[in-house]
């Protein structure tokens, strides 16, 4: 891990009307490092990442990746700091008019990567190698169950080998098996591809696989932040009650 | 792109539904200044328009084509008493093609255009929007809405044309059929008739019209998908609203266009 912060979330705040969701967020991730971002239900914890990535646009604060504060940028230049970027969404969001071989295809297509027929189909075939699904290739998204369609939707995401990756919520809905198995998929993409991570998860399991470090908000705000196991063992009444019952459920 | 926020509460006041009419009449306008910012600017996505055009033209045809046929018929057949009793009966198949090339083919057929293709779009859109996919497209660094929008709303442009040109010959022919039946008549006759009182004035502004049609009914359902929000619940909403809004629009341009053609063409 790199001491040099590719992420740099300087006072954020967020509102919904009159709801305040993040207020005066600060984070910093260092290149190579996986974030972990912990929190209740309704915390903020999705919105945290969609500022990040620009798809809400904040009430105040600075969003740095790789040095460009994408508030500042065109959507031109947005673009190009999404070339370095990737999301993995709670629901996978795959295309639902395309079959899987189409929706790996897409972001190389249509995102200016100007590679040749030979290297996106070389790059289609070796992601679905990675995520165990080559046989699905040219099933519908409608057919997959809910773990192919997360693996399909990770691969789909490093596809263009990105060098931060943003992941909300990755094993909400699975099993603890898929769970564990979409985890350690995670962390060894990341280990292959040197990626940099900010998981947003509820799964202690997850954490436990991926996480270099964590924080968890609270009232809008980073209230706890440190190593997981600073977290889990912490005295803190709240950790305490939140991690209990994580653990059951998990 | 930033739009107005529209009230999803389920009952609205007066004053909520005002506000919403003007945000919807606001948002739209900002949609349209965007979708003319985008649409001369590469890439232009071509095979996709395509694509959309053909879904758009199959997804209809049947239904104009019995719509076509049965204008035709039941113009003729309903003013043929009419006719006969002022003994105009020569007139009948000049007035009703004279009806179907003005007024009737392009209007019913962007009706049944907008019920038809504004819905879809509007669901499949908001469908996506719903389930994050626009949003993957986005943070990809791909534009959804020139991907998206811009392709369906130019699709929707060229498309409806096309069919109206084509529900005016399938009204025509249904209107021939009925008129031969009821008078004992032929082709030649029929031909000669209608030749006889349309003139090309009548027939462009027509189907130039459905240009603008076309146009409202892609960028109401594209506006009315790209903007849903609210789960499934807002995804039937978009794909309703689409088809009241387009329609509505459909007839109130129809009037204003109308007015513009008997000002070029007062004749």
């Amino acid at each position: 891990m790199a001491d040099v912060n590719i992420i740099r979330i300087e006072n954020l705040t967020k509102r919904f009307d009159d709801f305040t969701v993040l207020d005066n967020v600060s984070i910093n991730v260092k290149e190579g490092e996986n974030l972990i971002v912990f929190g209740r239900s309704g915390t903020g914890k999705s919105v945290l990442l969609k500022c990040t990535i620009g798809l809400l646009k904040p009430d105040g604060g600075n969003i740095y990746i790789k040095d460009k504060n994408i508030l500042e940028l065109s959507t031109k230049e947005l673009n190009k700091v999404r070339k370095h970027t990737s999301f993995l969404f709670q629901s996978a969001a795959l295309y639902d008019s395309m079959t899987v071989r189409e929706n790996l295809e897409f972001p190389l297509r249509k995102g200016g990567y100007n590679l040749s027929e030979e290297e996106i189909e070389e790059r289609v075939h070796k992601n679905l190698e990675l995520v165990s699904l080559s046989e699905a290739i040219d099933k519908m998204p409608s057919e997959l169950s809910g773990g192919m369609r997360k693996r399909i939707g990770l691969a789909r995401a490093i596809i263009t080998e990105p060098e931060i990756m943003f992941y909300d919520e990755p094993t909400t809905g699975l099993d603890p098996i898929t769970s564990k198995e979409i985890s350690e998929l995670i962390i060894n993409l990341q280990k292959q591809l040197n990626m940099t991570s900010i998981v947003v998860t509820h799964d202690l399991i997850c954490a436990k696989i991926i996480a270099d470090r964590a924080i968890f908000l609270k009232d809008a705000k980073v209230a706890y932040e440190g190593t997981l196991d600073e977290l889990v063992n912490s005295k803190d009444k709240f950790l305490q009650n939140f991690f209990s019952v994580d653990l059951i459920n998990a | 792109m930033n739009l107005p926020r529209i009230l999803t509460k389920r009952n609205l006041t007066f004053s909520e539904f005002l506000y919403n009419f003007f945000a919807t009449i606001s948002g739209l306008t900002i949609f349209n200044l965007q979708f003319f910012k985008e649409v001369f600017l590469p890439p232009y996505e071509i095979p996709e328009i395509k694509k959309h055009m053909n879904e758009l033209g199959v997804k209809t045809f049947p239904i104009v084509s019995v719509t076509g046929l049965i204008i035709g018929l039941v113009m003729a057949m309903q003013s043929l008493p009419v006719f006969m009793r002022f003994g105009a009966t020569d007139y009948l198949p000049g007035t009703v093609a004279l009806s179907v090339v003005r007024e009737l083919g392009p209007v019913i057929t962007a009706l049944i255009f907008a019920g038809r293709v504004s819905s879809g779009i509007g669901a499949e859109l908001g469908s996506m929007r719903v389930t994050e996919q626009i949003d993957a497209m986005e943070v990809s660094g791909i534009n959804p809405f020139k991907y998206l929008v811009v392709t369906r709303i130019v699709a929707t442009t060229f498309t409806l044309p096309l069919l109206t040109i084509y529900v005016i010959a399938i009204a025509l022919f249904g209107s021939f059929f009925a008129i031969t039946i009821e008078q004992g008549t032929n082709f030649e006759y029929y031909k000669n008739a209608v030749i006889d009182m349309l003139q090309f004035s009548d027939f462009i502004p027509g189907v130039a019209k459905t240009f603008v049609f076309g146009y409202i009914v892609g960028l109401v359902g594209a506006y009315k998908g790209y903007t849903a929000e609210g789960g499934t619940e807002g995804v039937g909403k978009a794909s309703t609203t689409s088809v009241v809004l387009s329609s509505l629009l459909i007839l109130l341009f129809d009037t204003i266009l109308v007015k513009i053609t008997l000002w070029l063409w007062p004749t």
